[in-house]
């Protein structure tokens, strides 16, 4: 008699019967994070072929890559984007979300529905047509044009994340501010915004990832001095597997778990 | 310019009755215009180009206006195979992340809350990594000297060297490691919300777990499974770079299609009439989920 034999669930079944259950189970869990772990162990390998465990440590995949202007540039370029996106996103979205959430005309639906299209159309119509009309405003390859595409693609996360904040907000706070004598802006600067703050951060921190991750509009608005990391990431893994790449790519999963976990700490912080 | 009780108390003549009317009017603009920066640059880098690229593929070569490329995608048998794989690739890709994505959202769903959120940030952690990186973490694993090939041959499963990248099965790998989670997530919830007294009540009225679980358990979580399902397919319809990667150009998907008309052929017209035939195909999609499924509630709620 051992736990096996007890019942699993409310259907009495036993532990035992679905054995096969918790092993798949067990499977597929590991088959979601184990190819993103492995790469960090297998960055530090010595040999050209990427080994696991590698049988040499090594930092010569990280050199190499600090030694690189081309990737090095790709990276400034990079964080350039994502924080200027950030900045241009994140106000740009709260306010939007703001002012369809208050508003009752009806054009309201409409207004949310365009807003919303960068993430419901598929991102390679995205990218060849910011291409086609950046051909025409010449911002092909320029940093502006990054961040003006990168921050459309961003506006949605953001709308979503700081509507849903709002909708547990009670907004009578706002009216009382104003019946004290506060305007609108100040009212919602010195009442709402501090209550609704975390999801403001949240909001900015996916906008800094929506950009640092993209691929495919950077591959067609981005180049030359200003490529950024993943679309350089991503014509080197067409070409040839580079081991450099793995250094890059643990880098990368460094970032976003930073920026995630501090995420997390808001989000933790707000319910106590 | 707000608008106190006071005034209302107060105003009871035809001025003030103006001038609430005019604050009221004033206040929608405001509220309005607060959306006007966010729009503007919607509008100039998406709805307008996207509007432009509309226009581009009724036009031919010559610039006249027709239907030359459209009808070029239904008489040539070779954009019938793009739009065949992408259905292919897209409806494997939904079925596997089902087989393997219901199981595990199921066992998650009776874990005790704290070890289940621990598993949840398993199924996160992905959500959250670039996309790139793991597609590169994937090509690594399965190539001809990869981890998987020289472990399956250590171990004796096989002689030869698998080919699991550069072709369907690593494109579908890749695909259905990025999809798990869009899959896992309204399963878990819906299984986590329903009431399990009704599971408990078909044991008591002798019903086998087998029957219970089909008859009681399975129905119940249908709509989680069903937006789940949903999600799933209609961003795969839109990949590139994990086929684009690990196809090794021999999963030619739409998206990849368009891009090899504009990056290699400099073809606008034939990029633009599949990119419209792609975002057709996705609003009949979406139009049929939200038809199914409260979409709103899936995506954290629309306006108001």
């Amino acid at each position: 008699m051992s736990w096996l034999d007890e019942p699993a669930s409310e259907t009495q079944i036993p532990h035992r019967s679905r054995l096969w259950l918790y092993v798949l189970a067990a499977l597929v869990l590991t088959f979601l994070v184990v190819p993103t772990l492995i790469v960090v162990p297998m960055s530090f390998s010595g040999s050209q072929y990427l080994e696991f465990p590698p049988r040499q440590w090594s930092l010569r995949w990280y050199e190499s890559y600090f030694a690189s202007s081309s990737w090095m540039q790709a990276t400034v370029t990079s964080f350039k984007a994502g924080a200027l996106t950030s900045l241009v996103a994140t106000p740009l979205g709260t306010m939007a979300a703001y002012g369809i959430f208050l508003s009752r005309s009806r054009w309201t639906v409409l207004l949310y529905v365009i807003l919303i299209t960068p993430i419901i159309v598929p991102v390679i119509l995205v990218g060849i047509a910011v291409f086609y009309a950046y051909v025409r405003l010449s911002l092909v390859n320029t940093l502006i044009g990054i961040v003006l595409a990168h921050s459309m693609l961003a506006i949605p996360i953001v709308m979503l994340i700081v509507t849903s904040a709002l909708k547990s907000f009670d907004m009578n706070q706002e009216l009382v501010a104003r019946s004290l004598g506060a305007n609108r802006l100040k009212a919602f600067l010195l009442v709402t915004l501090p209550q609704i703050r975390f999801a403001v951060i949240t909001s900015a921190i996916l906008a800094f990832l929506t950009s640092f991750d993209e691929v495919i509009v950077a591959m067609f608005v981005s180049g030359g001095d200003n490529s950024t990391l993943t679309r350089n990431m991503f014509t080197a893994l067409r070409d040839q597997i580079d081991p450099t790449i793995a250094s890059i790519s643990t880098i990368m999963i460094v970032v976003s778990s930073l920026l995630l976990a501090v995420s997390q700490l808001f989000a933790r912080s707000r319910k106590d | 310019m707000a608008v106190s009780s006071s005034d209302v108390l107060i105003g009871q003549g035809r001025p003030n009755a103006a001038g609430l009317r005019r604050d009221q009017l004033f206040e929608r603009w405001t509220l309005l215009a607060l959306t006007a920066p966010a729009l503007l640059l919607v509008l100039i880098t998406m709805i307008i180009p996207v509007g432009w690229l509309f226009w581009l593929s009724f036009l031919a070569d010559d610039g006249s206006l027709s239907l030359e490329h459209y009808r070029r995608m239904i008489e040539q048998p070779s954009y019938g195979r793009t739009f065949l794989i992408t259905f292919e690739v897209s409806l494997l890709t939904t079925a596997i992340c089902i087989m393997l994505g219901y199981p595990l959202a199921y066992v998650l769903s009776q874990l005790p809350r704290r070890i289940a959120n621990l598993c949840m940030i398993a199924v996160l952690l992905p959500f959250w990594t670039s996309l790139l990186v793991r597609t590169y973490a994937w090509l690594v694993l399965l190539q001809r000297q990869g981890l998987i090939n020289a472990w399956g041959i250590n171990l004796g499963l096989w002689d030869e060297p698998l080919a699991l990248v550069h072709n369907l099965n690593g494109t579908l790998i890749g695909m259905v490691h990025i999809m798990l989670p869009f899959l896992i997530l309204p399963v878990y919830g819906n299984m986590r919300a329903l009431d399990r007294d009704l599971l408990k009540a078909a044991a008591n009225l002798g019903a086998s777990p087998t029957r219970a679980f089909w008859l009681v358990f399975f129905p119940l979580t249908l709509p989680g499974l069903l937006a789940g399902t949903l999600i799933v397919f209609i961003l795969c319809l839109g990949f590139y770079v994990t086929p684009a990667v690990l196809g090794g150009g021999k999963v030619i998907m739409v998206s990849n299609r368009i891009a090899n008309d504009i990056e290699l052929f400099f073809n606008w017209g034939a990029a633009s009439a599949l990119g419209v035939v792609l975002l057709i195909l996705t609003l009949l999609f979406i139009a049929l989920a939200a038809r199914l499924v409260r979409l709103d509630r899936m995506l954290g709620g629309g306006p108001g």
